[in-house]
């Protein structure tokens, strides 16, 4: 799937963070994949991508405005959940990371290692902003 | 252990004092090498006779009991409970029990307290005539007074007042008859009985003083119908209680030979010893030496103390009880009475500064001595300052006696305070603790808390009255040694939650990144926060939308990013990742047509549907892109979010009420509904739940609600600090008898006082337990309004109820909000696959198998994958 099927960005002035651009997510192919427009994003918080290859990602802005995607699968519930989740980076030498919705793990958004359990982590995909 | 056999101690009476008496035993070592047997004539060992009224309020025999867990079994006492002492035989030294057990002694301790003393109507054994010492009286007096309207207690003393309090609270109408010219004439002078009436009788207790009852009368059932009085009057009741003073019980004493008091009580020399040296008297049984027979515990718990160090030294005992000091702080029917010292003025020359406020309600006055001592005082209304001012009697006070009596607003700042105290003035006076020894629990022993240095000292573990004066002394001498405690919300803030609520009202911050960046910890500020404080500051700005000119609706703006998942979809997150949908059925009342729409949905949907807890109708298993097309059919059928999702607002349930319910006394489902729809949708520390019963029989449980409402004959009894969950509590009485008004104004002010002041995820419960100085404070601050902001929080409310929108009415006009309903932003119309359903009953439930196996790709995009 190479073209985004979200609505274009319709709310410009909402925040600076919301500026036009695409965001791109790089999967397991190498290939970069338009997903959506940066503006259907809210900083702080994400939404659930699928894949080329029918996979699920979850993909944030952190406060910045920089995109970062993770695999959207809660690896102790099994749902597929993640980008529901809220974001934070206290106490994470300031790197952004996710808090499960359902049991409330944290995953490091750069690494995906899980901050609560370092033996668990979940998969990381390159994410940038394209204009 | 004259005779060669281990030394036999028993104990007859098994009550507060009896059981003071083994612990001050044990702590001496005695029971190591003594055998020691208890005969008690109560089926269950000691409790807490000072907290009995708490009985109508939620206590319980466990939560009464005082005999620790393991205890008996430690020291090797041997209790036998159910068997009272029915003789003595002192020349042979054997005490036989109703059993006919019988056991030799070697030394004998009488702890028989008190029974109350009835005075000889006619009719007084009539059904519906109580006494008030027992569990088991006090289980019998609510038993009956469930089916009662009226009641009498005989007595206005301090138990009078307690009982009538009681039945007040069970929303029977109490008239209290006393004999005197004055309610509590033991404690009171006559200005204070004055102001205490008023008080009183505001509540809605009928007093009748100066009279005293002459004849119980009775229906052909033998059950009790009235009282007649000595000036010729009746009252229509349906019971009466006899609070009418107590008096020892000596009788075994008396059978045995031993000398006792003109007015009762066994006669005991300062070392709690009879004329026999092998038998001891202690507690109310017991006449001390000056002449008294002491109806409380305090001087009770020295005579235990006394008496065991006497049998623990023998003649080397030290150990002396004279005399003791009668001072006494109560909260009556809400009302802080207080007396200390010398309250009635008898020293010689003794001059009297008093403050009156009769429309409050309020009465000081302190006795001075000629050389400016303070001898004792009576305080009416406001008893704050006497955790202050009991230790200082006997000296001369740190400030000018007008200057203590003045309200605390009037005097000047820190007139006195704990540290004006010398170290050996007693703070605790039930256990006998002196400022020096609780200021030492914390340099010393290393005690960092109250609650730890109430378990090392016992400092206010008794009638609790000097637990504000305790907290200040533990508190400021922790200050003093420097430990500090990060009372921080999360890694990201250093203030507590109520601090931030604080600041986003003071300073108008309608954003949580500002909030973060100018009040954040300086290694956070500008990051990206956490998921503790991020939806705790979101649900301040929410309580406070209307009044710092944010918007309210969760949805908006930043707001957005900051609320937990179920927040930001207004909906549940389920196990596997789908939603419930809870729409708000108001007092749990709904029509066939509304059920109907629901049933529909339902079915149209595919969804699971359940009755839930909270009176209302829970839907399971729509797919986060369905949520707005249900929410849609239900919106227009009328119906609301019912904030399943939020740390809100959620049921508050009803019974069926006077409408239809042969007991009901106020409609309960129409005030249920009224403050559903008034509280709906005010976001809170945690969630808010409420319940409405239409009389004393409790059908909606309103005493496991944070807020529970009970109808009574003439209004409303308002509850608060109820819990279910995992720490169950009974909501505690903040007020009685309340208009429909009254109950509102006051329910707003403890909900915006509670969001105003409670931590992150604190529920009413562990709030209320938590405030200084509890329900007292609560109250005073609520009802009272004593830090002036009772205008505040009610138009706080006020916006907050103007303000309400339905939020997923909302919702559904605005495209911007609805987009975020997708399943895949790139694919909004594509199911998840891990939500699949499998068959149960006759309905569906999460499919957990799909969850546990490896990740199914999603097959809608066939061919579209590159
Ligand atoms: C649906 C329901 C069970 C049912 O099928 O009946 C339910 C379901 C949940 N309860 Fe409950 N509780 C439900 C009534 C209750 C009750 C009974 C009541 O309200 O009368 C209680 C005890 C009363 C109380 O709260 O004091 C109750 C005490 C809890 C607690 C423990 C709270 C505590 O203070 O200890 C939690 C956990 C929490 O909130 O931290 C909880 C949490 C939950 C959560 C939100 C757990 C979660 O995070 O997933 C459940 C999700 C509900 C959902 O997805 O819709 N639920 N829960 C009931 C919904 C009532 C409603 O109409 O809103
Ligand atoms: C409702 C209420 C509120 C009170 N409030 C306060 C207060 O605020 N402050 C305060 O200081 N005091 C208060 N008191 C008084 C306080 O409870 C008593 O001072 C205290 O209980 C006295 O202890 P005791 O052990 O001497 O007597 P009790 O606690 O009465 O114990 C005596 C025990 O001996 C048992 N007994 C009697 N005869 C025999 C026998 N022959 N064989 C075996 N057992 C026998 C009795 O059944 C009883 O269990 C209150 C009392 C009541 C009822
Ligand atoms: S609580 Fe309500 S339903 Fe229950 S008996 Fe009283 S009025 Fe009837
Ligand atoms: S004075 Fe009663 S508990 Fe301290």
């Amino acid at each position: 799937m190479a073209t985004a099927t979200a609505t274009p960005a319709t709310n410009p002035a909402a925040s600076p963070a919301a500026a036009a651009g695409v965001i791109e997510i790089r999967a397991a192919d190498g290939q970069w994949t338009a997903v959506c427009a940066r503006s259907d994003l809210v900083p702080g918080r994400g939404v659930a991508v699928l894949l080329p290859d029918g996979r699920q990602a979850a993909l944030f802005l952190d406060r910045s405005g920089r995109p970062h995607a993770i695999g959207n699968r809660d690896p102790f519930t099994g749902a597929c959940v993640l980008a529901r989740g809220l974001l934070g980076s206290t106490g994470n030498e300031g790197r952004p990371f996710v808090a499960s919705p359902l049991l409330k793990q944290r995953f490091d958004l750069v690494t995906g290692v899980c901050l609560d359990e370092p033996e668990v982590s979940v998969p990381v995909y390159a994410a940038r902003v394209v204009s | 252990m004259s005779t060669g056999t281990t030394e036999t101690i028993v104990l007859v009476g098994h009550g507060m004092v009896g059981q003071r008496f083994l612990e001050e035993l044990a702590s001496r070592g005695v029971t190591e090498r003594a055998r020691v047997v208890v005969l008690c004539e109560e089926p269950r060992p000691a409790y807490d006779r000072v907290h009995l009224t708490s009985y109508f309020t939620g206590a319980t025999p466990q939560s009464l009991s005082l005999l620790p867990e393991g205890f008996l079994d430690r020291h090797g006492i041997e209790l036998r409970t159910g068997d009272p002492a029915v003789a003595i035989d002192r020349a042979a030294r054997t005490v036989t029990a109703r059993s006919g057990f019988s056991v030799r002694y070697d030394t004998l301790v009488l702890a028989t307290g008190s029974y109350p003393f009835v005075p000889p109507v006619p009719g007084r054994d009539a059904t519906g005539c109580f006494v008030y010492r027992t569990i088991e009286d006090v289980e019998a007096i609510k038993r009956y007074a469930a089916g009662a309207r009226t009641g009498v207690v005989v007595g206005g003393g301090l138990l009078g007042l307690e009982a009538a309090g009681a039945l007040r609270g069970l929303g029977v109408t109490a008239h209290i008859v006393e004999f005197n010219p004055r309610l509590m004439a033991l404690q009171v002078d006559e200005g204070g009985g004055a102001a205490l009436r008023r008080t009183v009788e505001e509540m809605g207790l009928v007093v009748h003083t100066g009279v005293g009852g002459q004849e119980i009368t009775t229906g052909e059932d033998g059950r009790v119908t009235g009282m007649v009085l000595s000036d010729g009057s009746a009252i229509g009741t349906d019971l009466v209680i006899f609070s009418a003073g107590v008096r020892p019980r000596d009788q075994l004493a008396r059978e045995c030979g031993l000398a006792v008091g003109e007015r009762g009580g066994v006669v005991i020399d300062e070392r709690c010893r009879t004329a026999d040296p092998a038998v001891y008297a202690i507690g109310e049984c017991a006449r001390a030496v000056d002449g008294t027979v002491y109806g409380l515990v305090a001087p009770g718990y020295e005579m235990a103390a006394t008496a065991a160090e006497a049998i623990a030294a023998g003649e080397a005992c030290a150990a002396s009880f004279t005399s003791a000091d009668t001072s006494t702080k109560l909260k009556l029917l809400g009302v802080d009475v207080a007396s200390f010292g010398d309250a009635h003025g008898r020293t010689e020359g003794c001059l009297d500064v008093v403050y009156a406020d009769s429309r409050a309600g309020v009465y000081k006055k302190l006795v001075i001595g000629q050389d400016g001592t303070l001898l004792g005082g009576v305080l009416v209304g406001d008893a704050e300052s006497y955790g202050l001012l009991r230790p200082l009697t006997g000296s001369v006070p740190p400030a000018a006696p007008e200057q203590l009596v003045l309200p605390a607003g009037l005097a000047p700042p820190a007139a006195i305070g704990p540290s004006a105290l010398p170290d050996d003035a007693t703070i605790c006076s039930c256990h006998n603790v002196s400022k020096g020894a609780i200021r030492a629990a914390v340099t010393e022993t290393g005690c960092t808390s109250v609650p730890e240095v109430k378990k090392c000292t016992r400092a206010g573990t008794g009638c609790g009255s000097c637990v504000k004066v305790l907290t200040q002394l533990v508190n400021d001498e922790l200050a003093a040694s420097g430990v500090a405690v990060d009372t921080g919300l999360c890694g990201c803030f250093a203030h507590t939650r109520q601090e931030l609520y604080e600041i986003v009202l003071a300073l108008r911050i309608t954003s949580y990144q500002e909030l973060l960046d100018s009040h954040g910890r300086p290694e956070a500020r500008g990051g990206d926060g956490c998921e503790i404080c991020k939806p705790a500051v979101a649900s301040i700005i929410a309580s406070l939308a209307p009044a710092i000119g944010a918007d309210g609706h969760v949805l908006d703006g930043e707001q957005a990013a900051l609320q937990d998942t179920n927040d930001h979809f207004l909906a549940n997150m389920q196990r596997n990742g789908s939603y419930s949908v809870v729409p708000r059925v108001p007092g749990g009342e709904i029509s066939p047509e509304k059920l109907i729409v629901i049933g529909e949905v339902a079915r149209d949907f595919g969804l699971y549907t359940k009755i839930t807890g909270g009176q209302r109708i829970d839907m399971f298993g729509a797919r986060v892109e369905q949520l707005p097309a249900i929410w849609a059919r239900l919106v227009e059928a009328g119906f609301e979010s019912g904030h399943a999702y939020g740390k809100a607002l959620r049921t508050v349930k009803s019974c069926v009420g006077s409408t239809w319910c042969r007991y009901g006394v106020q409609d309960s489902v129409r005030m249920a509904i009224d403050l559903e729809l008034r509280y709906r949708g005010l976001r809170s520390p945690h969630k808010l739940k409420a319940a409405v019963s239409g009389c004393a029989r409790e059908c909606a449980e309103a005493r496991g609600k944070d807020f529970g409402v009970i109808a009574t004959a003439s209004g409303w009894n308002l509850y608060v600090g109820g819990n279910g969950g995992a720490t169950p509590r009974h909501a505690d009485l903040l007020a009685q008898d309340l208009s429909d008004a009254e109950l509102v104004r006051l329910i707003d002010r403890f909900l915006m006082f509670y969001i105003r002041t409670a931590d992150r995820l604190e529920r009413t419960s562990t709030w209320l337990e938590r405030l200084d100085g509890g329900l007292d404070h609560l109250r005073d601050v609520v009802v009272h309004d004593s830090l002036g902001i009772c205008d505040e929080l009610e138009r706080l409310m006020a916006a907050h109820v103007a303000a309400y929108r339905d939020e997923w009415a909302e919702t559904l006009k605005d495209p911007e909000k609805l987009r975020r309903f997708v399943s895949f932003v790139n694919a909004p119309e594509a199911p998840d696959p891990s939500v699949r359903f499998v068959p149960e009953r006759d309905q569906h439930k999460p499919d957990l198998t799909v969850l546990a196996g490896p990740e199914i790709p999603v097959r809608t995009l066939e061919g579209s994958a590159s």
